[in-house]
């Protein structure tokens, strides 16, 4: 290939401007200046081009060199990637440490998974086979938890000629020959390369049916997200977006957790490097590391590998989806993605759209969200991704257009209420705002695998808390003492709902991650009991009454006190319940006996 | 050859735009002198096309002509010398020494932009600070390699609590010596200056502090360096002398204002009240600059503090800031005026950190739990004091009469504090029981039993 060259012209922050560019392709990776930074191609007009740098530009001069790669921002996809963490355009940041310990260097140069590294192969196809695209061609353990699966990379075909031996191998030697049905011979090996920006193919789109699990009450039995669904949580500084993307990179049931640090602050990823690597997947036992990748571009690490990160992240996913597997990728946070969006944009003199942001930004949203789905791959698998972006608006100010437009993409929305931060009631998802579009499709997976009425409790539950938001009007206007009875039994479960079911303790060993099983004992048992005070208050027992402390603590604190193995303790519970209202409507039919007599 | 241009095409404010520049580098210094005089003004090339360039000069443009300027390149970008013996001695925003005491010679010398620190070569700071301030120690705990702001408001003691905490951080771990401070003022009164100055001479801090100075009426430009001679100085001193540093940065706000003014007179697409859209990059480059990392003995933890615009945390600075800070630490006006020093509003503050460095192993085994609820204690206690207001105090029911009761005391004794008192982590911790123990334990849901039985007095 012969290298294009082209010449720098201008130099403003992240972007820069090339004249001599003829024959330079868009979205085309480049290498400018002597350091040779890496740079992608985002407007030619004529002879020039902008293109925008992933690194500091700081050094950079007019006319210096500006070199052509002849491809798309690419990533290069094979084993080495589980349990790494890579920067916002896929160079590994431990091997970088390697290179220069401490503060990152300038111009890193364009580097990717290890090369030198080889890991025992297995191969699955023989001679005379005929491929096509996405088949499985060989098997690598790339962890404990995750068997790496070799696929012919999309768009190829064709009929086996030699396979390598099992044994040893690094990611870039060959162990396949195909001869493609043009007569050309192709030459399979571990990595495949990829462009960011273009969805990876796949057979067709799958109905979305189950449910990610993930082990958080209000998520999993209030507002769940399917399998290959997109959820957005927004919220203003300080309400536990974070914590809860941690929480669920945790404990989600996925077999892949991709988190991307995009913009965010770089103690936190330094936090999840070393939690995850402690901390116990609960299905496979093994440790959380070994199926998560981290991609790290703190906040402040160059802009527009900011921008890149998100795309790193999703194809990424994207790869692993293709062997047949459930991958996650938790977006931390979305709204500096686009805020990068709008400093590059705002550098190339685009005509602004709502509050300095590009008219684009809709599209690219949707462009990021609608790569997640459940599918079945190229090979018949079946696989999905799920998207759990963290918005993070302004002031906390939903009306914003990140927000707003995010709000059209996804399927749930997990807003983050700042007055339930306040009081430390995490995670602090708003039972008001929040909604989610899956209950319809994942019906009938609950009611075969959790309970028949989960759903239908739901239904009541969350009824319930909209009355008592109502009624809390009331009461802020002239207390509590003046409602009736049935509204203030109504008050009283709802407050247990929030304090007992709705709030989670992160740090907690047994209230960290609650199976669906549980949850759904933990919120009939609240049912239950509204059930029975409901009707001990209908026949005239005062709600003072009917409100039993002790009664009430056992459950308040059943989230701690009963372990997830140990079920049948929710039995006991439930006599409790039944004694105590059995005795308490006795004792008082007996008294209205006698006051009638 | 070094190359001198003499002819200027335009001047707007802090920048001057000139042409036929060859080989000039984005980022570099250079350096300017009026014909006929002797100082040397500094510049910085902030826009490079073709063979124009844009530079944006370190004070003021005042007596510039379009052709009575020489410009020379100097091919470097911005530093400043280092030198241990930096400490006890004051610098202006570009870090040139103004305390009259003489040059600082030897050392290294060192780019202020610094570079991003690799997150693998980073150590998640778990080690509790003590500042002997009880609201500060239980509740938003600060945590050494923290950044911790302090939102306040114009006419608010943050000067005073900045300096309390100074005053009273046992940041150093076995002795003072590997203790220091750097202080940077942006944009500040000369009495705020004076005043922190003042402070440190009388506690004796002085000899252990380095402080850079931007006045209010200094150049805006400088106000944009100020901070990072600052970090860069911080960074010398944390992870080549292994020392721990404790940063000051006030007023963060006005550091935006200049970047601001910088942005519109660049004719920059603005984006949330005409502050230019790479604020958030920006404030993270500074911010983002706190931290430990491996293989080095000493941390910088960061106190920027910053005035909110009307009180309103969801301005922009407040706002951007909270995003990236670990935490922040809330001043109210309403407790200000009620008579309480220090007047932390405890409810929006936070500290992110806080989580990893309480507990047995730091402070005291029951403090997650007693912090969780008093928050939680007082969010009710608001809603009760909302209520009273409508239905009056005697309406209220005996144990929202309970929490009116903890609420006030939770102010008079607790969050109020003498600006010299130093309270241990364990007073403070026996007194929040005290005053926990005034509601029911029913009412304590957030504690767990055991604890409640070995703390609660009945």
């Amino acid at each position: 290939m012969n290298i294009k060259k082209g010449r720098i012209s201008m130099v403003n922050g992240p972007v820069i401007k090339g004249t001599g560019m003829k024959g330079f392709q868009m979205r085309e990776m480049v290498l400018a200046g002597p350091r040779r930074l890496i740079g992608e191609v985002v407007s030619i007009e004529g002879e020039s081009a902008t293109i925008q740098v992933y690194e500091e530009s700081e050094g950079l001069k007019a006319g210096q060199d500006i070199l052509s790669t002849g491809k798309p921002l690419s990533l290069k996809l094979g084993p080495g990637i589980i349990g790494n963490i890579f920067d916002g355009i896929q160079r590994p940041l431990k091997s970088i440490h390697e290179m220069s310990p401490g503060f990152l260097p300038a111009g890193i140069g364009l580097i990717s998974l290890d090369e030198e590294r080889e890991w025992e192969t297995k191969l699955t196809v023989s001679e005379g086979q005929y491929l096509t695209q996405g088949q499985v061609f060989g098997e690598v353990q790339e962890t404990a938890s995750i068997l790496h699966k070799l696929m012919v990379p999309p768009g190829i075909e064709g009929k086996v000629e030699y396979t390598a031996p099992d044994g040893s191998y690094n990611i870039s030697q060959v162990l396949v020959r195909l001869r493609k049905p043009d007569g050309e011979l192709h030459e399979l090996k571990m990595v495949q390369e990829w462009p960011v920006r273009i969805p990876r193919p796949v057979k067709e789109r799958q109905p979305l049916q189950k449910p990610l699990i993930t082990g958080q009450r209000i998520l999993d039995m209030f507002f769940p997200i399917a399998k290959g669904g997109t959820a957005a949580i927004p919220g203003g500084f300080g309400t536990g977006k974070t914590m809860l993307q941690h929480q669920l990179a945790k404990w989600s049931d996925a077999d892949i957790i991709i988190y991307v640090g995009c913009g965010e602050r770089g103690n936190e990823m330094t936090e999840v490097l070393e939690d995850f690597p402690k901390l116990i997947d609960p299905r496979t036992k093994r440790s959380l590391m070994e199926r998560t990748v981290l991609i790290a571009n703190t906040s402040n690490m160059p802009v527009a590998a900011r921008e890149a990160s998100i795309y790193t992240g999703i194809t990424l996913a994207e790869y692993y989806r293709d062997m047949g597997y459930h991958v996650a990728i938790m977006a931390d946070s979305t709204s500096r993605w686009a805020e990068a969006l709008r400093e590059i944009s705002g550098r190339l003199e685009e005509m602004p759209a709502e509050e300095g942001y590009p008219a684009y930004l809709p599209s690219r949203l949707a462009g990021f969200y609608e790569r997640a789905g459940a599918v079945e791959t190229l090979s018949g698998q079946e696989g999905s991704i799920t998207i759990i972006g963290a918005v993070s608006p302004p002031g906390g100010d939903f009306s914003e257009p990140v927000t707003q437009n995010t709000k059209r993409f996804v399927g749930a929305f997990l807003a983050l209420d700042r007055s339930l931060a306040y009081a430390r009631h995490f995670p602090a998802v708003s039972w008001l705002s929040s909604y989610t579009g899956y209950i319809d499709h994942l019906a009938d997976w609950y009611s075969d695998n959790v309970a028949h009425d989960a759903f239908a409790i739901r239904t009541r539950m969350l009824k319930l808390l909209h009355e008592e938001t109502k009624l809390m009007e009331i009461v802020k206007l002239v207390g509590e003492d003046v409602l009736p009875d049935d509204q203030r039994w109504i008050l009283e479960v709802a407050r247990l709902i929030k304090n007992g079911f709705m709030s989670q303790n992160a740090y907690h060993n047994e209230d960290a991650y609650v199976p669906l099983s549980k949850q759904y004992r933990m919120i009939s048992i609240i049912d239950y009991l509204y059930h029975r005070g409901m009707q001990a208050v209908k026949k005239g027992i005062p709600v003072s009454v009917v409100r039993n402390g002790e009664l009430f603590e056992k459950l308040f604190r059943m989230k701690y006190n009963i372990p997830n193995d140990r079920l049948e303790l929710f039995d006991g519970l439930e006599r409790d319940i039944d004694s105590f209202y059995d005795n308490l409507e006795n004792k008082y039919s007996d008294d209205f006996e006698k006051v009638k007599q | 050859m070094i190359k001198e241009y003499l002819l200027l095409d335009k001047i707007e404010g802090p920048l001057i735009f000139l042409s036929g520049v060859r080989d000039a580098a984005y980022d570099e210094m250079v350096n300017i002198r009026i014909k006929g005089e002797e100082s040397v003004k500094k510049g910085r090339v902030v826009l490079i096309d073709e063979d124009r360039v844009v530079i944006q000069v370190f004070g003021s443009t005042t007596g510039f002509s379009v052709n009575n300027v020489s410009i020379r390149f100097t091919g470097q970008p911005m530093t400043i010398s280092l030198s241990p013996n930096m400490l006890g001695r004051t610098f202006d925003g570009t870090g040139r020494v103004i305390d009259g005491a003489g040059e600082i010679y030897g050392g290294k010398k060192a780019d202020i932009n610094s570079r991003p620190i690799n997150p693998v070569d980073r150590i998640y700071p778990r080690n509790f600070i003590q500042t002997g301030i009880s609201s500060i120690d239980l509740l938003m705990t600060l945590i050494r390699g923290q950044k911790l702001p302090i939102f306040s408001g114009s006419g608010l003691p943050h000067n005073e609590l900045a300096v309390q905490i100074i005053n009273q951080a046992k940041i150093a771990s076995d002795n003072g010596r590997e203790f220091a401070m750097v202080f940077a003022a942006m944009g500040v009164k000369h009495d705020d200056a004076d005043y922190f100055r003042r402070s440190f001479m009388q506690s004796g801090v002085m000899e252990r502090v380095v402080m850079f100075i931007n006045t209010a009426d200094d150049p805006i430009v400088e106000r944009i360096t100020t901070p990072r001679c600052a970090l860069t100085a911080a960074e010398y001193l944390a992870f080549e002398l292994g020392m721990h540093i404790l940063v000051i940065m006030t007023d963060m706000t006005s550091y935006c204002e200049a970047l601001r003014e910088i942005s519109s007179s660049r004719e920059e697409i603005p984006s949330r009240k005409g502050y230019p859209g790479y604020l958030y990059s920006d404030l993270a480059s500074l911010y983002e600059r706190a931290g430990m990392m491996k293989g080095k003995k000493g941390s910088i933890t960061q106190i920027p503090i910053l005035t909110m615009p009307n009180d309103d945390i969801t301005h922009p600075v407040p706002d951007l800031t909270g995003f990236i800070t670990e935490g922040q630490i809330v001043l109210s006006r309403d407790l200000y005026q009620s008579g309480i020093y220090p007047p932390i509003n405890i409810l929006p503050s936070l500290s992110r950190l806080m989580k990893d460095g309480i507990g047995e192993e730091y402070t005291r085994g029951d403090h997650p739990e007693v912090a969780d609820q008093i928050f939680s204690a007082y969010s009710k206690v608001r809603e009760v004091v909302d209520l009273a207001q409508v239905i009056g105090e005697d309406e209220l029911s005996e144990t929202d009469r309970k929490y009116l009761e903890f609420g006030k005391r939770f102010e008079e004794t607790f969050i109020r504090q003498r600006p010299d008192e130093n309270r241990e982590i364990y007073d403070t911790l026996n007194l929040a029981w005290e005053l926990l123990s005034i509601l029911p334990a029913g009412e304590l849901n957030r504690i767990k039993p055991e604890t409640l039985e070995k703390y609660y007095r009945k």
